[in-house]
């Protein structure tokens, strides 16, 4: 195997804040006690007085910083994606999606990359519970350059949304020239006889999985979705009318998130075969980030396997 | 100084407000009377004594604003707008109708004047120290007032709120409990006390003042006190009667959630028309 690059997908998020915050004045960034791990640090020591921590208060937090764009500001609340979207969910639907406040909620620790803290801290149901509420995007990008793109693309964006970072390190995939746009899917890899779609880390477990497999003569097609809501639909759907087959793999739930919402779609648009995979319907656990990975079947040999099972299968 | 005719005057008002309140939930067949009546003379100074604001420019950038946390009260809120010109008084009988834009609870897409979308309590203080964050950023000297609910005390949210607003020392922002001391399933000592009020928002790091929330005179001098507090967020402590100003209606936690029969409705508008006259009898 080669070595990859892995870069902190939390670094580019410090670091595109403090860019954004010199641009935008009316830029102001939320967290609750986890600052230094979300990095929003960052923002507040280049600019102390448009930072806001307020304590272990994931309730307070989003109601503020909706409160804050009511008066005109440009907020970005940050705390763990369980904390987030889990504690404060209430919150985000009423002072957030329904009052439609121009506020961004960019979570870090999502998934079981999380590692040592285990199942308590493993979000593993927010792209269900985030994309069900009606004025939300939801976004996750799988490197740290897109990250950047993904935070400065939303930040811009009017409206309410949802952006999931992680704690471990990505491998690269992109450089600085990658571009993303809110509701947009991208090719990365051309195929002919499955459409992969991934979102987040197993974006590059899928670009290693199809290589491995394009060595046995299985061509495969992916492609990074790190847009959940809006979808793509389209890329999708001309990818899966080519290929006849779709994959998604995702560090979530496979019950709500990403494969769920491409099941909905195709379903009603173009019905193929898919398989959802992802974390089955429990719990993650305590162990280092990649060991999980390989453990919940979710690094490139996992992600393999599946697909050839799925090949024979189908 | 307050003169008898500006007292006067605000008392007109709010007998104006209780009627639209007996109105609207009595043709709505739904909606809540109770808490309304209670906090309606509190609204009536903040709207038509205390407040900067331009119907006709509802997001004026130098306005103060208005949360109405225990955003159960629309009947209140929407009859203050209404009066205030924000929206038509002909739209007023339209409250819950699915062609209206008056909300059950407030919808601050859809009604000119209305801050914040509300009706899940224990929000709205939070969301006040957003606004007084923003206006402090923008260095503008506007003030942000926030309405709750005595039952609404027992949301964990509040205390949240109530920390940061002491922690930055939000001194921009008022805060105002209507202490009327009923909620759904009962009186609020019965079914958790939050006594004692006063004593907690001070342990909270607040400035307190207790007051008769149906004395206009001590409603008015307790705004001026909250606006010349610094350096600590001030909480209004307002005893009130829930149902005030209609007879039947007061201290009935029936009245809660449940409008006024068509006969219940006309005994109401009644007696508050009768206070109209008498207080236009009035000799200053
Ligand atoms: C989070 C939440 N839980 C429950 C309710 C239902 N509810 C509406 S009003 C109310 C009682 C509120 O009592 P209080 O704050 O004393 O209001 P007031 O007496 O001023 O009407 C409840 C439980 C709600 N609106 N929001
Ligand atoms: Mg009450």
């Amino acid at each position: 195997m080669k070595e990859f690059e892995y870069k902190n997908l939390r670094n580019a998020y410090g670091e595109i804040l403090v860019e954004l915050g010199k641009k935008y004045s009316d830029m102001v960034v939320l967290d609750a006690d986890l600052a230094s791990s979300t990095k929003t640090a960052r923002f507040a020591e280049k600019f102390p007085d448009r930072f806001f921590n307020m304590g272990v208060s994931e309730q307070d937090l989003m109601s503020t910083a909706a409160g804050l764009a009511i008066g005109g500001k440009r907020p970005i609340a940050s705390t763990f994606a369980i904390f987030a979207t889990g504690r404060a969910w209430e919150q985000i639907r009423q002072s957030i999606a329904y009052a439609k406040t121009n506020v961004k909620i960019v979570a870090t620790h999502g998934g079981i990359t999380v590692g040592e803290d285990g199942a308590t801290h493993q979000m593993l149901e927010d792209f269900a519970i985030m994309r069900v509420l009606p004025n939300m995007k939801v976004i996750c990008p799988a490197d740290y350059y897109e990250v950047k793109e993904v935070v400065k693309k939303a930040f811009e964006a009017e409206g309410p949304a949802y952006i999931r970072l992680s704690r471990a390190k990505f491998p690269v995939i992109f450089d600085e020239s990658h571009k993303f746009e809110i509701g947009k899917a991208q090719i990365l890899r051309e195929g002919k006889e499955l459409t992969a779609v991934g979102v987040g880390i197993t974006v590059h477990a899928l670009l290693l999985a199809a290589e491995e497999l394009w060595k046995q003569g299985i061509s495969i097609e992916v492609i990074n979705s790190p847009s959940i809501k809006p979808l793509d639909g389209k890329t999708i759907e001309k990818s899966a009318r080519k290929t006849g087959k779709v994959f998604t793999a995702e560090e979530h739930s496979v019950l709500g998130g990403l494969g769920s919402t491409i099941s909905e779609y195709l379903s009603q648009n173009y019905p193929v075969k898919m398989k959802i995979y992802g974390i089955q319907d429990t719990f993650g656990r305590s162990g280092k980030a990649m060991e999980l990975l390989s453990f919940y079947g979710l690094d490139y040999k996992g992600i393999k396997e599946a697909i050839l099972k799925f090949l024979k299968d189908s | 100084m307050v003169s008898e005719e500006d007292i006067k005057k605000l008392k007109k008002i709010s007998l104006k407000l209780r009627k639209h309140i007996i109105r609207m939930t009595g043709l709505a067949k739904s909606g809540h009377p109770g808490g309304s009546l209670s906090a309606a003379d509190i609204v009536t100074v903040l709207f038509f004594k205390v407040m900067r604001y331009r119907p006709e420019e509802p997001k004026w950038n130098d306005r103060d604003f208005f949360i109405l946390s225990k955003g159960h009260a629309t009947p209140l809120l929407y009859a203050a707008l209404a009066e205030a010109g924000f929206f038509p008084k002909e739209e007023l009988p339209h409250f819950r109708n699915l062609s209206s834009h008056l909300q059950g609870h407030p919808d601050r897409l859809m009604t000119p004047g209305v801050e914040m979308s509300t009706g899940s309590l224990g929000q709205g203080l939070s969301v006040a120290n957003g606004v007084a964050f923003s206006r402090k950023l923008d260095k503008k000297s506007s003030r942000v007032y926030v309405l709750m609910g005595d039952g609404e005390l027992q949301e964990g949210q509040v205390w949240e709120a109530a920390m940061t607003s002491a922690h930055y020392k939000i001194d921009n922002l008022t805060g105002i409990v209507d202490f009327n001391g009923l909620q759904i399933d009962g009186p609020v000592s019965r079914v958790k006390g939050v006594e004692p009020v006063a004593e907690k928002w001070r342990a909270f790091g607040w400035l307190v003042k207790e007051i008769d929330g149906h004395e206009f005179r001590q409603i008015i001098e307790a705004f001026n006190w909250a606006e010349n507090n610094k350096g600590k967020p001030s909480m209004i402590v307002a005893h009130t009667l829930k149902g005030k100003g209609v007879s039947f209606m007061e201290g009935k936690v029936k009245f809660h959630g449940v409008p006024p029969t068509e006969e219940e409705m006309e005994k109401a508008l009644k007696e508050l028309e009768k206070k109209e006259k008498e207080l236009e009898d009035e000799r200053i």
